[in-house]
C-alpha cells in the first residue's frame, strides 16, 4: 500500500505530462467562435463597388455560402486568393466582408488580383467584424441555408482545409432541410 | 560588497523603483470620454478584457488596432447607458470567456481555480508524511557502559 502511495506523484506527473503534450499540439491563439449554430448578427453594409447593392444578414438564406473576411492591406489573404478564384470558377458562392478598409482600396485590390466574390461588402469601422468575433484577416465563415453560422475558419483557407473540411461541410449543408 | 551581490541589490532596487511610475497604457487622448466617471469605468473594463491579437495584454494596454476598436465600442456602450457588467457581457457574447483576463468562476474552470491549491495540499501532505517517517520524534537508545567509558576517555583527552 505504501508503494502505491509513493508511486502516486510519479503517476500524477505522467497524467499531467500527457495532458500538456496534447495541449502543445493545439494553438491557443485561435479563439473559438461563439456564433456556431447561431444566426448571423444583424448587419446592413454597403457594397465595395459604388452603385452596387449592399448586403444584409438576411440575404444569407436559401443556400449554404462562405463569408470570407478580407482586406486590401491583408498580406495573408493573398495566400488563399488563388483558391478562392478557382472556387468561384467552379460556381461556389463566396461573399466578401472587406474589414477595416477603404472601399476604394478594396476595389483596386480586387481589380488587380481578381474578384472571387458574388458580392463584397465594406465594413469600414470594423464593428460588424467585431459582432462576428473577427480577430484578424483572413477568416471565413460557413453559413447554412437558414443564415446560421456553422463553421469558422481562422487564417487562410488551404487546399487541405477546403478538401477535408469546408467542401464536405458545404455539401452536407446543401442536403439539410 | 561583492559584484554578484551588488548586481542583485541594484536589480531589486531598480524593480522597486518601477512601482513608483504610473502604469503606461495605450489609450489615446482622442478615444477618451469627456465625462471622467464614464472614462474611469471604460478604463476599468478595458483593463479586464484581453486583447485578442496581443493576447497577454489587456485592451487598455495593447497598441493593436483591434484593441483600439474595442476601446471605442466600450465607450459607445457606456454612453448608451449600459452597465459595466452589460458591456463585459457584450464582448463575451462575441469572443467567449477567453476575452476575460480573469477566468469566470464556473464548474468548467474549477480545475483552473482549485488546481494549484489542491496540488499544493497534496504535495504538502506527502512531504509532511515523508519527513515524519524519516525523523520519528522518539528517544535514541541510551549509551551502554562501554560506550559511556569511551566517551569519558575522549572528552578527557581534549
Amino acid at each position: 500500500m505504501k508503494r502505491l502511495l509513493f508511486a502516486l506523484p510519479a503517476l500524477l506527473l505522467v497524467v499531467v505530462v500527457v495532458a500538456f503534450a496534447f495541449g502543445l499540439t493545439r494553438n491557443p491563439a485561435i479563439i473559438p467562435s461563439t456564433l456556431i449554430d447561431k444566426p448571423l448578427p444583424a448587419f446592413s453594409l454597403p457594397n465595395v463597388y459604388e452603385g452596387k447593392p449592399g448586403l444584409r444578414n438576411t440575404d444569407f438564406a436559401g443556400e449554404p455560402r462562405i463569408l470570407n473576411v478580407f482586406a486590401s492591406w491583408c498580406t495573408a489573404c493573398r495566400i488563399e486568393h488563388p483558391l478562392l478564384l478557382r472556387l468561384k470558377g467552379e460556381g461556389w458562392p463566396i461573399y466578401g466582408l472587406d474589414w477595416k478598409d477603404d472601399p476604394k482600396d478594396a476595389v483596386q485590390w480586387l481589380e488587380r488580383m481578381g474578384d472571387p466574390y458574388v458580392s463584397a461588402m465594406n465594413d469600414k469601422s470594423g464593428h460588424t467584424g467585431i459582432d462576428l468575433g473577427v480577430t484578424g484577416v483572413p477568416e471565413s465563415y460557413v453559413i447554412d441555408r437558414l443564415g446560421r453560422v456553422r463553421y469558422k475558419q481562422v487564417g487562410p483557407i488551404s487546399e487541405d482545409d477546403w478538401k477535408n473540411t469546408l467542401k464536405p461541410l458545404l455539401q452536407k449543408l446543401a442536403q439539410e432541410t | 560588497m561583492r559584484r554578484p551581490a551588488f548586481l542583485a541589490l541594484a536589480a531589486l532596487l531598480f524593480s522597486f523603483g518601477g512601482l513608483g511610475v504610473p502604469p503606461a497604457n495605450a489609450v489615446l487622448p482622442k478615444e477618451m470620454l469627456a465625462d471622467p466617471a464614464l472614462e474611469a469605468r471604460a478604463r476599468e473594463i478595458g483593463q479586464q478584457l484581453r486583447c485578442v491579437v496581443c493576447q497577454n495584454q489587456s485592451v487598455d494596454d495593447s497598441d493593436a488596432d483591434i484593441a483600439h476598436d474595442f476601446r471605442i465600442i466600450i465607450r459607445q456602450q457606456l454612453l448608451k447607458g449600459e452597465s459595466n457588467a452589460q458591456v463585459m457581457a457584450y464582448m463575451v457574447a462575441r469572443y467567449g470567456d477567453f476575452i476575460l483576463l480573469k477566468p469566470p468562476f464556473e464548474w468548467k474552470t474549477a480545475a483552473l481555480w482549485f488546481g494549484p491549491g489542491i496540488a499544493f495540499l497534496l504535495g504538502g501532505t506527502l512531504v509532511f508524511a515523508y519527513v515524519r517517517r524519516r525523523h520519528p520524534a522518539g528517544q535514541t537508545a541510551p549509551l551502554t557502559a562501554e560506550e559511556e567509558r569511551r566517551l569519558h576517555q575522549l572528552v578527557k583527552e581534549d
